[in-house]
């Protein structure tokens, strides 16, 4: 199981002070809050991203890519990568970058996005968010997986002979999660990829994520990935602590009554009630922790949301020490207790690349010779030719033995 | 045969209301005319003014407390919705058109309404004809011809000595009435995380589904 933190982005006044952070001043304070996490013990970061202010995460993968070169063993990812607004072929080609360089500490989340305006401000309609979450991910899935890509669809200019480059690092996309949280249609999108789903889970009670998080294992299940228990499950989650209860609601009760969202809405009583947000000492965050498994089953990762809402840098870094030393370790041994075997971790690149080659070396993608215009003669590397062939003759994705999945045309070339 | 289930909502912000009372005459009509045709009935009355917390926090966060999510189920399910709102500076109160903001645009389909209005003098009766009636029509529901308007002067003696508040409450009631006695709203209870569109059918190229 996996265990780190997510973050928005927010620009936010301390409540406390009335001071407000530069863009600058947040933007260093996030790279160390990232690299303190690996420091500290916790497995993966995630950036969300924005396109206005008061959030400062335009552009992930430069954020992501400075961290990979900081650290050594953190996951980094996304939360969310907007699906509907970039262009597909951007973000295959982004990300396919962003592994190489941090070789392999990648995957990313999918979202459609909260903010409205941004769907006009990149030239879509905020109205057909579903079917561009739909064939955006269809087509940035298609490019991960082949050399050569002819396309077209109804939101974005035609491809011929189009390649991404660089080809993702040993030929292995990134895992993918889709986040929603409350579109069924998502869910079944990331059962139907056998990617992974994500339950934003903070700002919201918790029957939502039980139905999504059941619709999504039963459809895993249905499209012939493996059983529903072998569905792979995300959840976020938002704390806040220090050693006496009291002292953590006391020091968080003015960040919460005035946080973005949901401040001036309901008490910090009501909304730790009704939603996954803990206040309180490290044994009460692991005693909700655990309860999630009761209504989602065994799951793959954990987030925590832990520096929004104009919190300083000095108290979240006070939290991920916290969550490293106390909560984290007794939340690895008790999740581990009675986790039937069947129950897989969630990939990363070394398990995805041990599904794909077993013991044989992975591929290493080498471009054919520069025909003198910048295109590369014939196909775009040594064994294009070999890689489509054996594509055709076992024409079917990993674990899609049956179901759906395996009988999709696109895979048919 | 199962009981037809009609939701009252009472926006009235005063305890008593001459709202909840037109609320309560408008019920009682209503649900004597169906029991008069062999149709049992089920009323649950809600005051928004015992939710004006929770609608505000669902309003600033997206999600229902467990006391107003139970009322949106209860609404979104019924053969039958009566609603009466005060009338405040020409329409509907903000609480009534606050709740009306936080209940799913699909939950009214189909839905028969009957609009109840209460105000201080009969001058802002049509109210009903130009503010509420559209807010229903537009969230497809199906609100009866009759509106029923209570001004101060209807509880006493100057009140309507022609077409009378009771006369005008049997009218709208029985209308109402009619409609329920017919819908089967309440046996097509819709669920929000139900998958009506699998991928098969929304990505190209799919057989097999």
């Amino acid at each position: 199981m996996q265990f780190g933190i997510f973050t928005v982005t927010d620009i936010t006044q301390d409540p406390t002070t009335g001071r407000t952070p530069s863009e600058h001043e947040r933007i260093k304070g996030t790279l160390a809050v990232a690299k303190h996490a690996e420091e500290v013990g916790l497995d993966v970061f995630a950036l969300g991203e924005h396109h206005n202010p008061p959030f400062w995460s335009s552009s992930p993968t430069t954020t992501l890519a400075y961290i990979a070169a900081q650290t050594s063993t953190l996951q980094l990812s996304t939360a969310t990568t907007l699906i509907t607004t970039n262009d597909p072929v951007k973000l295959a080609e982004d990300y396919a970058m962003l592994q190489h360089v941090s070789d392999g500490r990648v995957d990313l989340m999918l979202g459609r996005g909260n903010t409205g305006p941004v769907y006009p401000w990149f030239g879509q309609d905020i109205r057909q968010g579903l079917p561009l979450a739909l064939e955006n991910y269809e087509l940035l899935h298609r490019l991960w997986r082949e050399d050569v890509v002819d396309w077209s669809g109804k939101f974005r200019t035609p491809l011929q002979g189009f390649t991404a480059t660089p080809r993702p690092l040993d030929d292995v996309p990134p895992f993918v999660w889709h986040g929603s949280i409350r579109t069924p249609e998502v869910a079944d999108q990331a059962a139907f990829y056998g990617d992974g789903f994500f339950a934003n889970h903070i700002f919201w009670p918790a029957s939502h994520t039980q139905r999504m998080i059941a619709l999504y294992r039963q459809r895993f299940e249905h499209h012939g990935h493996g059983t529903a228990a072998q569905a792979i499950v995300g959840l976020g989650g938002q704390v806040f602590m220090r050693k006496n209860s009291q002292d953590a609601v006391n020091e968080f009760r003015p960040y919460f009554d005035n946080a973005p969202v949901y401040g001036h809405g309901p008490s910090l009583e009501d909304f730790t009630q009704q939603t996954p947000l803990t206040v309180g000492s490290p044994q009460e965050v692991i005693d909700k922790t655990l309860g999630f498994r009761d209504y989602v089953g065994d799951y793959q990762r954990q987030l925590w949301l832990i520096d929004h809402a104009g919190l300083p840098l000095k108290t979240v870094l006070e939290q991920l020490d916290l969550l490293g030393e106390e909560v984290v370790p007794v939340l690895r041994k008790e999740f581990a207790k009675d986790r039937p075997v069947e129950v897989p971790d969630a990939p990363t690149h070394a398990s995805l690349v041990t599904a794909k080659y077993g013991d044989q070396a992975p591929r290493q993608a080498t471009p054919n010779a520069n025909r003198g215009d910048n295109l590369t003669l014939g196909s775009p590397y040594q064994d294009t030719a070999a890689v489509e062939a054996s594509q055709r003759s076992s024409n079917r994705q990993a674990g899609s033995a049956f179901g759906a999945a395996a009988t999709r045309k696109e895979f048919v070339r | 045969m199962t009981a037809k289930r009609i939701v009252i909502i009472s926006a009235g912000l005063s305890t008593p209301s001459s709202t909840r009372q037109l609320a309560d005459r408008l019920t009682a009509d209503a649900a004597s005319i169906l029991r008069e045709r062999g149709v049992d009935v089920e009323a649950q009355v809600f005051e928004l003014r015992d939710l004006a917390h929770d609608i505000t926090n669902h309003l600033l966060m997206g999600f229902a407390p467990p006391k107003l999510q139970e009322v949106l189920d209860a609404v979104s399910t019924a053969d039958g919705l009566i609603a009466v709102t005060p009338i405040f500076s020409t329409s509907y109160a903000g609480l009534f058109k606050s709740f009306i903001d936080v209940v799913d645009p699909q939950a009214l389909t189909d839905l028969p309404v009957l609009i109840g209005a209460t105000g201080g003098t009969p001058r802002h009766s049509l109210a009903i004809d130009y503010a509420i009636r559209p807010l229903f029509t537009y969230l497809h529901a199906i609100p009866v011809t009759t509106g029923v308007f209570a001004a101060t002067s209807d509880w006493g003696d100057g009140g309507d000595g022609v077409r009378s508040l009771p006369d005008r409450i049997f009218r709208g009631a029985k209308e109402f009435a009619e409609l329920v006695e017919r819908t089967d709203r309440s046996d097509l209870v819709s669920d929000p995380f139900a998958l009506d569109r699998p991928i098969g059918h929304l990505v190209g190229g799919l057989t097999g589904e």
